[in-house]
């Protein structure tokens, strides 16, 4: 095991599966000899040539379609968005290309779009966004977003070897600030949710950043038994993992940093309310980004994003209902 | 053949093209001067004469079946044909080498063809049967046997434009000796997805051809309201050759992808290739198309690419009507057998949504030129 930053442990994982896989090629704007915006790919241009480490034009339309083009002959593409909001400019690429192709012609598409996305540190509307829930009401995608180094690196692994289209949403406030013990080597990290920390007066769901933001609301909560599920996966879903945290604790917080409507926690609300209604003492809770572009400076950004502070507002109310 | 030669310089070879190897430009007001039919073309054998009339012959055949079947409340949702577009499929396609995938468009079912797809297979697709290409899944137009590496299209123009490139650059990188051919329209050259696949293919130098149906309308919009410049001459801009060739040509097609592939394969990188042509009915059967001029579609009627094939077959005295007559003949029995396919189970309707196996690559089609044999 060794230490890593969430950033080195996405860096290692796209390192290990170059290495094990000659199949795995990078594509992406500023990912070749300047290691990329944020330096993910640092080092890999050196270490495997610009044939696999390919800097290419600004054209997200065109690295996600060249990418599919890549995938179906053969080869693991694994594309960089510079910043998670440029997906727009893929978009039709990922919906109408990847995410069909197998339900129309049976043609699988093994290809990940790494996204570095979220915000908390001035980004401003272009550089901040959280545009998971576009792609999850797409068929044909999977969707993950890792909270730990851990989580980053075999959810990347996974989603490499995975023979479907994979979003993978990297939280860039958490590439410096988030550290933990990653195993070396080849792992894989399962799309399921994961339990991190026990509880059963109230469970908080969140995934990527928001754990981080609810693990610190609910440390201010002592007196109370707070359970803190992980998704790590948005699509597929693990519904039991969900279902199974309501039966147990019977109150539920959804946490997203994504804008409020048609986000990943509705989608969460929704499947409680139709599926665990009678193992509810109140009614599910939902902390989230106003439906507002993410705003650049410090009093407003924090004005909108989940707060600490508005996650325990939540959890204090709805221990008390 | 009408072909601008292979020399040197690249980015001028648009440039130094006769202009008369470019028939009326954004136009298309009236079709290209004759083609020379009396000479033996130097890669075509008899037998492959034969075959591109028969595949062309066999395209007009399995669509006007498919009217035909549309009309009789038999085809699920709306019918697109390519009359008038056959040789341009059909001549590209049998350039391909059976490694090499190609994109088709709406109006191609000559490169399936080519590819080795079966009219049953077709006609199946079209009656919306789960034996056809697309199991059922996709209507008329939008499909393609992957295991032949024949890619189906999707609505969005041109967006196999980009994935054609992605295919060419993983076989430049694994030192393949293929490329990827995509077809698309005149209207798609707008989009700007074309211009990012151009602008990446060349930079990239991928072995990747580019067939530009040039048949004077998007939909409803003449090319006049598309563009002011025809899109050939962007080819110099983005650093690739670009030529001009008679889409209803089919053996001058054939000659001018033959040469792209030959080109790509050395290393040469993109071409572009303009096939001007003629979209001889409606963009779909629920379009009459009278926003086009009659006396334009007269023009473009006598040179119909199938015509033009078997006067060339006539002339070396190749029995025609034989050939139309086993093409109708497999046509029948195409139909009789998709007819009696049976329709999809709902309860497949939400299946196979993801991939739960190992990836399968595309896979290798059939290459009927006697220059693969």
């Amino acid at each position: 095991m060794a230490q890593l930053s969430y950033l080195e442990a996405i860096s290692d994982a796209l390192r290990i599966a170059m290495g094990e896989d000659e199949r795995v090629i990078l594509l992406g704007e500023d990912i070749g000899v300047h290691g990329g915006a944020f330096k993910v790919t640092d080092g890999l241009f050196a270490e495997f040539g610009a044939d696999r480490v390919i800097d290419t034009p600004i054209c997200e339309e065109a690295i996600v379609g060249s990418a599919v083009g890549a995938a179906i002959v053969g080869m693991r593409p694994v594309c960089e968005m510079q910043f998670a909001d440029f997906v727009a400019c893929a978009f039709d690429q990922i919906v109408n290309v990847a995410g069909k192709f197998h339900y129309r012609l049976g043609v699988a598409v093994p290809i990940v779009v790494r996204l570095p996305s979220g915000g908390g540190f001035s980004g401003g509307p272009y550089h901040s966004q959280n545009p998971e829930a576009w792609f999850l009401h797409s068929p044909g995608l999977k969707v993950v977003a890792p909270s730990s180094a851990e989580d980053a690196k075999g959810l990347l692994l996974a989603a490499i070897a995975d023979p479907n289209p994979v979003l993978f949403l990297e939280h860039k406030n958490l590439y410096r600030r988030v550290r933990g013990e990653v195993p070396e080597g080849l792992y894989e990290t399962p799309f399921t949710a994961r339990t991190v920390r026990d509880g059963d007066d109230l469970v908080v769901i969140a995934y990527g950043a928001m754990v981080h933001t609810a693990l610190e609301a609910i440390d201010q909560l002592p007196d109370a038994s707070i359970r803190l599920l992980d998704l790590r996966s948005l699509c597929p879903l693990d519904e039991d993992a969900i279902l199974a945290a309501v039966r147990d604790c019977s109150k539920v917080v959804v946490v997203d940093e994504a804008n409020y409507t048609c986000a990943m926690g509705a989608q969460v609300s929704s499947v409680i309310a139709e599926r665990a209604f009678e193992h509810l003492e109140g009614p599910v809770v939902r902390v989230a980004t106003p439906d507002v572009p993410i705003p650049l400076a410090p009093a407003l950004e924090s004005a909108v994003l989940p707060s600490v502070e508005r996650i325990r507002a939540a959890c204090d109310e709805l221990l008390a209902y | 053949m009408r072909v601008a030669p292979n020399k040197a310089s690249r980015t001028n070879q648009a440039a130094q093209a006769p202009a008369a190897d470019r028939p009326s430009g954004a136009r298309n007001g009236a079709p290209a001067a004759q083609a020379d039919h009396r000479s033996e073309p130097p890669h075509l054998d008899r037998d492959d004469r034969v075959a591109l009339y028969r595949f062309m012959a066999l395209h007009r055949a399995i669509e006007e079946r498919g009217v035909s079947l549309y009309k009789q409340g038999k085809v699920p949702g709306s019918f697109y044909d390519g009359r008038g577009q056959e040789a341009t499929c059909v001549g590209a396609a049998f350039a391909l080498g059976p490694a090499d995938p190609i994109c088709p468009l709406i109006r191609d079912l000559g490169a399936h063809l080519v590819k080795g797809t079966s009219p049953r297979r077709v006609l199946a697709h079209y009656l919306g049967r789960p034996g056809g290409v697309s199991g059922a899944r996709e209507g008329n137009v939008h499909f393609g046997d992957a295991t032949l590496g024949v890619l189906g299209m999707v609505s969005m123009l041109p967006d196999m434009m980009p994935v054609a490139v992605g295919m060419a650059m993983a076989f430049k990188l694994r030192r393949e000796s293929r490329c990827s051919l995509a077809l698309f329209g005149d209207g798609a050259t707008s989009v700007g997805d074309w211009h990012e696949a151009m602008n990446f293919a060349a930079v990239q130098q991928v072995p990747a051809i580019f067939v530009l149906e040039h048949n004077g309308y998007a939909y409803s919009t003449p090319s006049a309201q598309q563009f002011v410049v025809d899109p050939v001459e962007r080819a110099a801009a983005y650093g690739m050759l670009g030529l001009s060739v008679d889409g209803n040509d089919v053996e001058a097609v054939f000659e001018a992808v033959r040469q792209a592939r030959e080109r790509a394969l050395d290393g040469g990188g993109p071409t572009l290739i303009a096939a001007h042509t003629m979209r001889m009915h409606g963009h779909g059967l629920h379009d009459d198309a009278r926003y086009v001029p009659a006396e334009q579609l007269a023009q473009w009627a006598e040179r119909d690419p199938i015509a033009l094939q078997r006067d060339r077959l006539v002339a070396l005295g190749v029995d025609t009507d034989a050939i139309s007559a086993s093409v109708a003949a497999e046509v029948d029995q195409a139909t009789t057998e998709a007819l009696a396919m049976p329709m999809p189970d709902p309860a497949t309707a939400t299946t196979g949504v993801f991939s739960d196996g190992e990836a399968i690559p595309i896979g290798i089609g059939r290459a009927p030129w006697s220059g693969f044999r």
